[in-house]
């Protein structure tokens, strides 16, 4: 008798500390992006041509969102800093266009080229975020603004000179947009493609995002990785037992600074352009949002974080505008979106959890 | 012992304190020759400027002493202002009276928008900075939730020249031309080819006044406290968190004033981009000025006013001359805007930490000393 009226107390608890802990914010986003889903034939959209889509962003975005990793396991908090990186792969890739390689070995050039400018860049701010632990996000942020900003400048003045990039009147200054083609454009998307009527995976940016995501993986499971997790999560802790904290959160700001450099090439692979200028500006919202989705905090990631978070972010992105134009006549679809990622990052934000960081 | 530093430190210490002024007077003096203005055409620039902007920045002073750094969440209190415009522009009230019912109407906006920023900033204390920038990209997107799908079937708006041709929502841009300049030009004096508004200045002048008086009165003086350290102030029996939510509506209600002040000078609403940048500027020009995180005078608005605004006048001609390309200037002062509030942040937390450090070894031979003065004790 007693246990009757127990058992269904003792579920209901057990689902409340199950929505507690999956996060009532991620609750709602994954129903409302079930919900799309499932409205999306009533409204006359192709579900095999949403699927492909959705594929197709979570691939081209999904390394930018692993970027997010090292940096959140070493304790530097989320990466608001990311359009630095940026400006390493756009860098890389601009250079590799202007040296003459075309096609495959272009993207490979880009990402070859634009590792040592992430490993300067990164290793200057690693350095700084030294300097100012307990303040990383908000100088982050400032971080990546200014040199974006810096940057605009520079793709102004820089000697480019290759006819495809510079304006064509007046012989200088880049575009504010490259076409990719004859290039790096869908090099990877093009690798083992599976195309089958409305469905098209592209393969291999998905295996390339695999074998990254593998990698890190990896990485935090070696001596090292670990050290760099001891640091993040009891940063007095990990400087007791003879950890190196500022060598660990420098060596994670670099990896942080690459991956968001080999992310941008992959991005711009799958959409056909660089884009320069002011566009890297606000490009580390849809990452940290997409991370945060995915049930990371601000101190705790993992590489499933990364993969349900871009599906998340990237399906409500490329789906709203469909389903809810169709549905009620209105794009409401930007509206939804920012409120969703930036509700997102702010719910992490006001959590209490600051893991041992003090 | 001599206890007095030399001068030659003291120097030093000053430049480090001023570090970011000093760099400023330093690009506006090489600018201002190489622009080729006028000093007259500079100087009415920066007076028309000065009024537009010094009382939206002064609505930062009161957060920062309450020790929740700068308020990225002032852009809350620009966004009710601006609701406040657009429905009494629709309601066709013009004038002075139309501004000031702008102001009235933007109160209870603001103050439910201020109420809001401070429960959530509560909730993340310590990192107040990056969540009140955040809370501004949030609620931008409830803005625009409100003013594109909600202004038209649900609150009404009559006039097709302000709302959108589909029936609902606001246009790109909500004109102000029966109330621009209006509070600029009513006892507006000119000095040797210069127009001062005065009434704006006299409005700035109360402001200035207020915010002197307000740091005297009993809650002042517990914002202080609360900014000093929030759990000295609590055993002292303050309500910290009921005095944090008091200094942002505060400053969100004063933003929206501001913001009202600062359109009626620009003549026109860009309905979904006047807001969105305006925390940035406001706060660029606060830190050019020599503030920091945690300390912020007058002074300091006004001398940023003056000295950030005339670096954004100049800045693309001079980019222009020197360079050839005047896309260069424009992204110049871009640079500058965001490299200032970047400096200015990293000086402030090395600042923190060193204290931070050096408090710690005080502590640690406190307790040193403590510990042989037992010892001593205990032999004798």
């Amino acid at each position: 008798m007693n246990d009757n009226t127990l058992q269904p107390k003792s579920f209901g608890e057990r689902l409340r500390e199950g929505i507690a802990s999956f996060g009532l914010p991620r609750l709602i986003i994954a129903a409302f992006l079930l919900l799309l889903f499932i409205a999306a034939p009533f409204v006359g959209a192709n579900f095999l041509t949403q699927i492909s889509n959705v594929v197709n962003r979570f691939s081209w975005n999904a390394i930018l969102v692993l970027a997010m990793v090292p940096m959140i396991h070493s304790g530097c908090g989320l990466n608001f800093g990311l359009p630095l990186g940026i400006i390493s792969g756009l860098l890389g890739g601009t250079i590799s266009i202007e040296l003459g390689f075309t096609g495959a070995m272009s993207f490979v050039m880009a990402v070859v080229i634009a590792t040592p400018f992430a490993i300067v860049l990164g290793a200057g701010y690693g350095w700084l975020l030294n300097k100012i632990k307990g303040g990383e996000m908000m100088i982050a942020t400032y971080v990546g603004f200014s040199s974006v900003s810096f940057m605009c400048m520079m793709w102004l003045l820089l000697p480019y000179h290759s006819p495809t990039m510079v304006w064509g009147f007046a012989g200088k200054g880049l575009r504010t947009t490259i076409s990719l083609e004859g290039f790096y454009d869908k090099v990877l998307a093009n690798f083992l493609p599976i195309n089958i009527g409305n469905l098209s995976i592209p393969t291999g940016t998905l295996l390339f995002f695999a074998v990254l995501a593998f990698a890190m993986w990896a990485f935090l499971h070696t001596k090292t990785g670990t050290a760099m997790t001891a640091v993040g999560s009891n940063p007095t802790f990990a400087k007791a037992a003879g950890v190196n904290v500022d060598k660990m959160r420098l060596l994670s700001v670099v990896l942080s600074t690459w991956l968001a450099a080999v992310g941008i090439l992959v991005y711009e692979q799958g959409f056909g352009f660089i884009q320069l200028y002011m566009a890297p500006f606000y490009m580390a919202l849809p990452a940290v949002s997409a991370i945060l989705i995915g049930g990371a905090s601000v101190n705790k990631a993992s590489i499933a974080n990364v993969i349900i978070g871009t599906f998340l972010f990237q399906g409500i992105v490329t789906m709203t505008p469909t389903v809810m134009n169709s549905m009620i006549h209105m794009d409401m679809s930007e509206v939804i979106r920012v409120i969703a990622s930036q509700g997102m990052i702010l719910y992490a934000l006001t959590r209490k959890t600051e893991g041992g960081k003090k | 012992m001599n206890n007095k530093p030399s001068v030659g430190k003291r120097a030093l210490s000053f430049l480090g304190d001023n570090l970011v002024p000093i760099m400023f007077i330093i690009i506006c003096a090489v600018c201002i020759p190489v622009s080729g203005f006028s000093a007259s055409y500079l100087i009415n620039e920066i007076v028309t400027r000065m009024g537009r902007n010094i009382f939206l920045i002064l609505c930062l002073l009161i957060p920062i002493m309450s020790g929740m750094g700068l308020n990225f969440g002032m852009t809350l209190g620009a966004m009710a202002g601006e609701i406040a415009l657009i429905l009494v522009s629709d309601w066709q009230i013009w004038g002075i009276p139309g501004v000031v019912l702008a102001m009235i109407v933007s109160i209870p906006i603001a103050l439910l928008l201020g109420f809001f920023c401070g429960k959530l900033l509560n909730m993340s204390k310590g990192r107040e900075m990056i969540t009140s920038y955040i809370i501004s990209f949030f609620f931008n997107g409830l803005y625009q939730l409100l003013v594109l799908y909600m202004m038209g079937p649900i609150i009404p708006i009559k006039h097709s020249s302000i709302k959108l041709p589909r029936g609902y929502g606001i246009r790109n841009t909500v004109s102000l031309l029966n109330m621009r300049h209006c509070l600029d030009d009513a006892l507006a004096i000119t000095v040797g080819g210069v127009k001062i508004p005065v009434l704006t200045f006299v409005l700035i002048g109360l402001l200035c006044l207020f915010t002197v008086w307000f740091r005297k009165t009993k809650l002042g003086q517990d914002m202080r406290a609360v900014g000093q350290d929030m759990d000295v102030a609590r055993d002292a029996g303050i309500n910290v968190e009921k005095t944090r939510i008091i200094s942002i509506v505060m400053s969100t209600v004063l933003a929206g004033f501001g913001m009202i002040i600062y359109l009626q000078n620009m003549g026109n609403i860009a309905t979904y981009s006047s807001h969105s940048q305006i925390g940035m500027f406001c706060i660029a020009a606060l830190l050019v000025g020599g503030a920091s995180v945690d300390k912020a005078s007058i002074g300091n608005v006004f001398l940023g006013v003056i000295l950030f605004h005339t670096m954004f006048i100049v800045a693309p001609s001079a980019g222009a001359k020197i360079t050839g390309d005047s896309m260069i200037g424009e992204y110049f002062r871009v640079f500058v805007s965001y490299a200032i509030i970047t400096i200015a942040l990293v000086m402030y937390e090395t600042k923190k930490r060193k204290m931070k450090s050096r408090l710690g070894l005080q502590l640690q031979a406190d307790q040193a000393a403590e510990e042989a003065a037992g010892k001593a004790g205990a032999q004798g």
